[in-house]
């Protein structure tokens, strides 16, 4: 790992954090003065399961916490739900069939989860993910954190970076920039300090494959290509292995558990720990209890590689053709990182040495190394690293609907951004006042087979003669990798007005709501969380003084001063299970205040006691 | 564009192209790729230089360097490191770079001029467009002539290529504005006349990977 050249002159301004959203896990990190740092949370963990469980009295629970409401409250929590960011429900039929929670109707444009009596949209889930990895980093830094870098795939679509950005608004975060997880890898690995080269980064995560080739050059880390696939991941092994044991159990039980998600999520826990197993050993057994009946079988590496073979070849594909678009052969890659947790497995590790014809980096944490890179990002923007540039590129190609449903490209994929295009449009009809244009991503021709992204309705043209009007329409795609469109009429050279309709996601108006509704909940949360503290200083303060009082400094109090600890003590007492963490707190400043000289004569007693050499 | 503009911050007249040279705050970007990049109009560029020049005028210009900017400068480096991105893009790939050399100068460079067939071809043309035709209606015995007329059409293309490197030094040694004209005429003749065998190649290789596919 390199040494970063970090100028903390400015150290009092705003800190950002950058967050890896992931999948199954999601991190926050931060760059202090020896290098990017995970924050943990109050149990040391590093990771937060990206879980989110609806519990009865409407509140969220999030993280680990949710873990066990996955078998237990199948029906009310949610996992995996990056899959289903910027998405419609024709997209995710196929594999919302493995997933024990309902999608609510009306969800063309923007996937509904029904949980409990109430819907809600994967920004929204997500937003509780991001609330918490905020609070960690509140509680760890001491300080309100409301500036993030997130992660994305490389190969997320518009609209898909779009949610990411709004579950950071929902979360109360201002998103300051969308990176590329593979791109935040080659951050936190700091290659550039070693040489000049060709880095290709392989990123195989819960649910998503991305591959980007670098070339680094004096701090400037520029990608030439990248590819991938937003729907293939460990996901996807987890659900093969799935499939094989509720098959099995239907002919040894003759019992078909696909249906209950208490015994999908039992079971998905058993092969996923097999699989994480068979990284280390060679033979391991799936191990399955439910509802007292036992499930067993062995499972060896080898019967394992064979039946994910074809989902680790799925991800070759996209290397070549990155390789291709970068002009590359595999013998210019000078070095290949690995990132995400299922480049852990050794099947996965060996197809791509054979691939790129060097031997991967697995030094950092596949688990961390993103978040690692987020936070680097993160000391980018805030100026506090300057020696460091990502220059990323667009990984679709961006195109207009032409006649016959033809795709026409305006800016193509792996162009650098911020990208961007003109285009002059006229009208067709004497006398039309707006013009529509359809915009697309994809690399396929036509329409039907590329992503609508949105309709751009160009208004209030000066009605004249057909093929006279002459709009210039600006498409700009920002460091985000997210399209803004601007118009301008030609003739008189004023800025015309774009009415956006995206095809997928929120409006703006939407996610306006949606923070209003979240700040308010955020409040009471806040409430909430200052009453528990409150009341975990009063169980330590509480507990001291029982303790003092069965000593024999108690005894060296006079009356008065008793009395007025067994009244601080009971005032505080009185009000330990009322909401008011105010009060509380006071309270217990009470308390501290009345127990001075009993705390004194305590010490003081121990102090004798050392001197004497005795044991108190 | 007018580079003696005024300061939008400070108002010092004369600013400078990128940055004021009072206040320093970034300026609206200059549209055209060769000023922006401060290279003389030429068609033959040092590519090792436009390189150099693109990383560092990224470590100006990106958004990531304006996060805690005023608005003002946000969008004008939003704006400048696209004009760079697309620049940079146009400017190290020669035909892109001739294309835009011509559309600056107002020659119209349209797909439609490409449709002729270039006349000292037409036998060649006629042929590959016959092998093309049979393979499609299942003849596979063509194939050994297909990939024959591929590798030719391809040679071409390099021959072409060679012939534009030429026309492009010719073009940078003449004086005056007329003279160039001339010269960027002939240079939109080859241009037409690669498109169109470029697209007869990629009818080729389109059709073999669907055979293959």
């Amino acid at each position: 790992m390199s040494t970063f050249q970090i100028d903390f002159s400015n150290i009092n301004k705003k800190r950002i954090v950058g967050i890896d959203l992931g999948t199954t896990n999601s991190l926050v990190a931060f760059m202090d003065l020896t290098g990017p740092q995970v924050i943990p949370g109050a149990d040391g963990s590093m990771l937060v399961p990206s879980i989110v469980s609806l519990a009865d009295d409407e509140t969220f629970v999030v993280g680990d916490a949710a873990r066990q409401l996955l078998i237990d409250r199948s029906d009310r929590t949610v996992y995996s739900v990056k899959r289903l960011m910027g998405r419609g429900a024709a997209d995710v039929e196929e594999e919302t069939k493995l997933f024990p929670f309902r999608i609510a109707e009306g969800s063309e444009q923007v996937i509904r989860l029904a949980l409990g009596g109430r819907q809600f949209t994967p920004p929204e889930i997500s937003a509780q993910v991001l609330r918490e990895l905020k609070q960690r980093a509140e509680a760890y830094l001491g300080e309100e954190v409301t500036q993030a870098v997130i992660t994305v795939p490389a190969y997320f679509n518009d609209a898909q970076r779009q949610a990411t950005k709004d579950a950071g608004r929902i979360a109360g975060l201002e998103v300051l920039r969308l990176v590329n997880e593979p791109t935040a890898a080659s951050l936190a690995y700091g290659l550039d300090k070693r040489n000049d080269g060709v880095v290709a980064v392989y990123d195989l995560g819960g649910g998503t494959f991305d591959i980007s080739i670098l070339r680094l050059h004096e701090g400037i880390f520029e990608v030439l290509a990248t590819n991938g696939d937003t729907h293939l991941g460990g996901d996807d092994i987890d659900n093969r292995l799935l499939a094989i044991a509720l098959e099995d159990i239907a002919s040894e039980w003759g019992e078909d558990l696909s249906h209950s998600g208490e015994a999908v999520q039992t079971i998905r826990r058993a092969v996923i720990e097999a699989k994480e197993r068979l990284s280390f050993q060679p033979v391991t057994a799936i191990d399955a209890d439910f509802k007292g009946r036992k499930y067993q079988r062995e499972i060896t590496r080898e019967l394992f590689e064979q039946i994910i073979k074809d989902i680790v070849d799925r991800t070759l594909g996209p290397c070549r053709q990155a390789m291709r678009d970068a002009g590359l052969e595999p013998e210019a890659i000078d070095e290949v990182v690995m990132v995400g947790g299922s480049t852990r497995i050794p099947l996965v590790r060996s197809a791509v040495s054979t691939l790129f014809r060097a031997k991967p980096h697995t030094e950092l944490n596949p688990d961390e190394v993103v978040a690692l890179g987020a936070a680097v990002q993160a000391a980018i923007l805030s100026g506090d690293v300057q020696d460091k540039l990502l220059l990323d590129v667009t990984p679709l190609s961006l195109g207009i609907e032409t006649m016959g449903g033809v795709v026409s490209k305006l800016i193509h994929r792996n162009s650098t951004i911020p990208a961007s295009a003109t285009e002059v449009f006229t009208t067709s009809v004497d006398g039309q006042q707006n013009v529509l244009i359809h915009v697309l991503q994809g690399e396929r021709e036509l329409v039907k087979d590329c992503r609508s992204l949105a309709r751009f309705d160009l208004k209030g043209i000066d009605p004249m003669p057909a093929g006279m009007a002459r709009i210039e329409v600006r498409f700009l795609i920002d460091a985000n990798g997210i399209l803004s469109v601007s118009a301008r009429d030609l003739r008189s050279g004023t800025e015309q007005s774009v009415e956006v309709k995206p095809s997928y996601g929120l409006t703006d108006e939407q996610v306006e709501a949606m923070i209003v509704e979240s700040y308010e909940k955020a409040e009471e949360d806040f409430a909430a969380r200052q009453v528990r503290e409150a009341r975990v200083e009063a169980d330590t303060i509480l507990s001291a003084v029982d303790k003092a009082r069965a000593s024999e400094a108690w005894l060296d109090l006079t009356d008065e001063e008793r009395a007025a600890v067994d009244l601080a003590l009971n005032e505080l007492q009185m009000v330990y299970h009322g909401e008011d963490h105010n009060l509380i707190r006071n309270r217990i400043e009470n308390l501290d205040g009345a127990t001075r000289k009993l705390a004194e004569n305590m010490m003081n007693t121990a102090v004798r006691a050392a001197l004497k050499g005795t044991k108190i | 564009m007018d580079n003696h503009h005024n300061c939008w911050h400070c108002g010092t007249p004369d600013a400078g192209s990128i940055f004021c040279r009072y206040c320093n705050s970034l300026q609206a970007p200059v549209p055209n790729y060769f000023e922006f990049f401060g290279m003389p109009l030429k068609l033959s560029v040092d590519l090792a230089r436009l390189q150099k020049q693109f990383y560092s005028l990224s470590g100006l210009l990106h958004p990531d360097r304006y996060t805690r900017r005023s608005e003002q400068e946000k969008r004008y480096s939003l704006e400048a490191s696209s004009i760079l991105n697309d620049a940079y893009r146009v400017l190290r790939d020669p035909i892109q770079r001739a294309e835009y050399v011509l559309k600056e100068a107002g020659f119209d460079i349209g797909e439609q001029r490409s449709k002729d067939v270039p006349p000292e071809l037409l036998e060649e043309v006629f042929e590959l467009n016959m092998a093309l035709d049979e393979l499609r209606m299942g003849d596979d015995e063509v194939l050994p002539q297909l990939d024959e007329s591929r590798k030719k059409f391809l040679d071409i293309l390099v021959e072409m290529d060679a012939g534009l490197e030429q026309q492009f030094q010719k073009h940078d040694a003449q004086e005056g504005d007329e003279a160039r004209r001339a010269v960027l005429a002939e240079i939109r003749l080859t241009l037409n006349r690669r498109r169109y065998i470029k697209n007869l190649v990629n009818e080729v290789d389109k059709l073999l990977t669907a055979r293959n596919a």
